[in-house]
């Protein structure tokens, strides 16, 4: 029996006139990886934005293991074991690359600022484990050798791969990836496919993610959502999802004889 | 974890470092020691002191605005509070009797004395109050709003001590504040405040704090509770703010509402941004410069003659240079002395290696 990790029901985000994201109505599995596709301006990263906590839907309510987490605050939702990455790279940018990865541990931090401050036993061990932590991290994603360099120096792909190590290293069970091919070549995305599978597998995550390239998303998702001006249009596996008429139509526009 | 950092082995290792910091600090306080004991001029000493109030108010200043990231201009306000806090609780039940003539002092506070610590402590605490309450609407806004509203309050904390006659002697301010501000008590907090600074923005909630200057959204989407967190530091600088302003009064003997309008704030704010925003020994350095700068450009104050040219003397011209002085290191150092790094042995090493470097090549030539 498979178990939800996240539910997405009803919800409708409208700002003033607009309706952004209209019913929308979607779920992940366990260990499963979504994807969220769709024209420019579908209402992806509206439907991202509310199911991370930055926007509070109009209506309908989103779920994280069986926890209703509508409107909640984006460092609650995070607590909670949500972690994101960001369309357009939101590093700690004057930090250093293990700064970074340390930096997102703090949420699962117990001392309080003034153990913390005064060096208490327990507060060293925590942070002990937090460097422990990043370096096991950062050496799976290839990035411990470049540990002390400050993160807004990293060339862009590895800049991309720090916003992942970033986010594992928020201990997440559900993993929101948006566009993280975005600006990269065939090879470099290839990669990034091996990468995200490996992910799932090694941090046993659930992995919603909204991407561009085609060959990406058909690569590794188990199953595909489809947005048009902020409707669903299609649901399904990936070879459902290429042989469906909606899809191609909202793509690729209607052909003139048969409209 | 600086140490795993550097990457090639440069300058004295962690075990020199630590011994040569103790040996400043111990050239420091043997230094003090024999000023306090040698020399007599009263002028020097004050300043020496000064110097060390002004550490511990910069650094308050330089935990919310350099290493929060948030633009606060409230400072003067909380020094007052603790200014006041600290002078009706150390002055003598007979001198408050006097000073306290249009309206008398309230109940308890009429014959209550506290010893200097305590005093100092209650002050802060109640600036870190202040804060508590100013906080909770401005901290909320963001940039330049936070800015100004901070701004305003610091103000309205001014216009509520001017009219509280009967808590704070209104316009007539406080007179014969006993001179608890020692050598040993300025320099104790400065270094109390410099060692409370480093362990806080080295541990997690120090790292949390940097991450919120340098992108907030992902530090909110990495579960940092930003306002919680905001909070914190603005009360923890308005704490030591409070102290500094207790030590101030300490060392001023009198106080009156005057002394914390925006310009204390701004001179303050001079310190911070001179030695680096987000950086303490920045901070410390450019205190001593700063303190230091404004006496000796005091003779600008008085009257000048150059060659032909001469004036009896403009008040406030050396505020016009330290003015100047200020706008050249915005506009041409734009992160002051330190930007955001610290001061450490190996890089005073590597410093004296590039000048080792650059004799050898001129020698070359």
């Amino acid at each position: 029996m498979t178990r939800k990790v996240l539910e997405v029901n009803n919800v409708t985000m409208q700002f003033g006139g607009l309706i952004a994201v209209n019913n929308l109505t979607m779920s992940a599995d366990y260990q499963e990886i979504v994807a969220l596709i769709g024209p420019n301006g579908a209402g992806k990263t509206t439907a991202f934005n509310m199911i991370t906590g930055v926007y509070r839907p109009t209506v309908g309510h989103v779920a994280l293991n069986k926890e209703n987490i509508t409107g909640m605050r984006p460092d609650r939702i995070a607590q909670r074991g949500m972690a994101r990455t960001f369309q357009n790279i939101r590093l700690f940018k004057a930090l250093t690359v293990l700064d970074n990865v340390v930096i997102a541990q703090h949420l699962r931090l117990k001392s309080n600022w003034l153990a913390s401050t005064l060096r208490l036993p327990r507060y060293n061990a925590e942070n002990r484990l937090m460097y422990e932590r990043a370096e096991e991290l950062l050496t799976y994603m290839g990035l411990w050798d470049v540990r002390g360099e400050i993160s807004s120096s990293l060339p862009y792909g590895a800049q991309r791969k720090l916003e992942i190590a970033r986010a594992l290293a928020t201990q997440p069970t559900m993993l929101l990836l948006d566009e993280p091919a975005a600006g990269m070549n065939p090879a470099e995305s290839r990669e990034l496919t091996g990468l995200i599978q490996g992910v799932r597998d090694h941090f046993k995550l659930t992995i919603l993610l909204i991407e561009h390239h085609m060959d990406v998303v058909m690569d590794i998702s188990d199953r595909i959502y489809v947005l048009d001006y902020g409707n669903l249009i299609a649901v399904g596996s990936p070879a459902e999802i290429q042989a469906n008429d909606a899809v191609i139509q909202a793509y690729l526009g209607v052909d003139e004889d048969e409209a | 974890m600086a140490k795993m950092a550097s990457k090639t082995k440069q300058g004295p290792g962690a075990v020199v470092s630590v011994a040569l910091t103790a040996a400043l600090l111990a050239l420091m306080a043997l230094l003090l020691w024999r000023m306090q004991a040698g020399i007599k001029d009263v002028y020097i000493m004050k300043i020496t002191r000064l110097c060390a109030i002004n550490i511990t108010l910069a650094l308050a200043m330089n935990l919310i605005n350099g290493f929060t990231g948030i633009f606060s201009l409230g400072h003067a306000g909380f020094m007052a509070v603790g200014a006041y806090a600290t002078a009706l609780l150390t002055i003598p039940a007979s001198n408050k009797a006097m000073m306290f003539m249009i309206a008398p002092l309230v109940k308890p506070l009429d014959t209550l004395t506290l010893p200097f610590p305590a005093a100092l402590i209650t002050g802060g605490l109640l600036a870190a109050l202040a804060a508590y309450l100013i906080g909770m609407p401005c901290l909320r806004l963001r940039g330049d709003y936070l800015a100004i509203a901070t701004l305003g309050f610091s103000e309205i904390i001014r216009v509520l001590i001017m009219n509280a006659q009967p808590l704070t002697n209104g316009a007539m301010g406080l007179r014969s504040i006993p001179a608890n501000a020692t050598v040993a008590w300025t320099y104790g907090v400065a270094l109390f405040t410099i060692v409370f600074m480093a362990l806080l923005t080295t541990s997690s909630y120090g790292r949390a704090l940097k991450a919120i200057r340098d992108d907030e959204i992902a530090a909110e989407s990495m579960g940092v509770p930003l306002f919680n967190h905001k909070m914190l530091s603005f009360m923890l600088s308005a704490f030591f703010a409070g102290v500094g302003g207790g030590l101030l009064a300490a060392y001023n003997g009198t106080i009156g509402q005057d002394m914390f309008r925006v310009t204390m704030t701004y001179n303050i704010l001079m310190i911070v941004v001179m030695g680096g925003m987000g950086s303490i020994s920045g901070s410390v350095i450019s205190a001593f410069v700063v303190t230091i700068g404004q006496e000796w450009l005091r003779f600008l104050d008085g009257p000048i003659t150059v060659g032909r040219f001469h004036t009896d003397g403009v008040v406030g011209l050396r505020m016009v240079v330290f003015a100047a002085l200020l706008l050249i290191i915005i506009v041409f150092f734009r992160n002051g002395l330190f930007g955001t790094k610290e001061a450490t042995w190996s890089g005073v090493w590597r410093s004296f290696g590039k000048l080792r470097g650059l004799g050898k090549r001129g020698e070359a030539a």
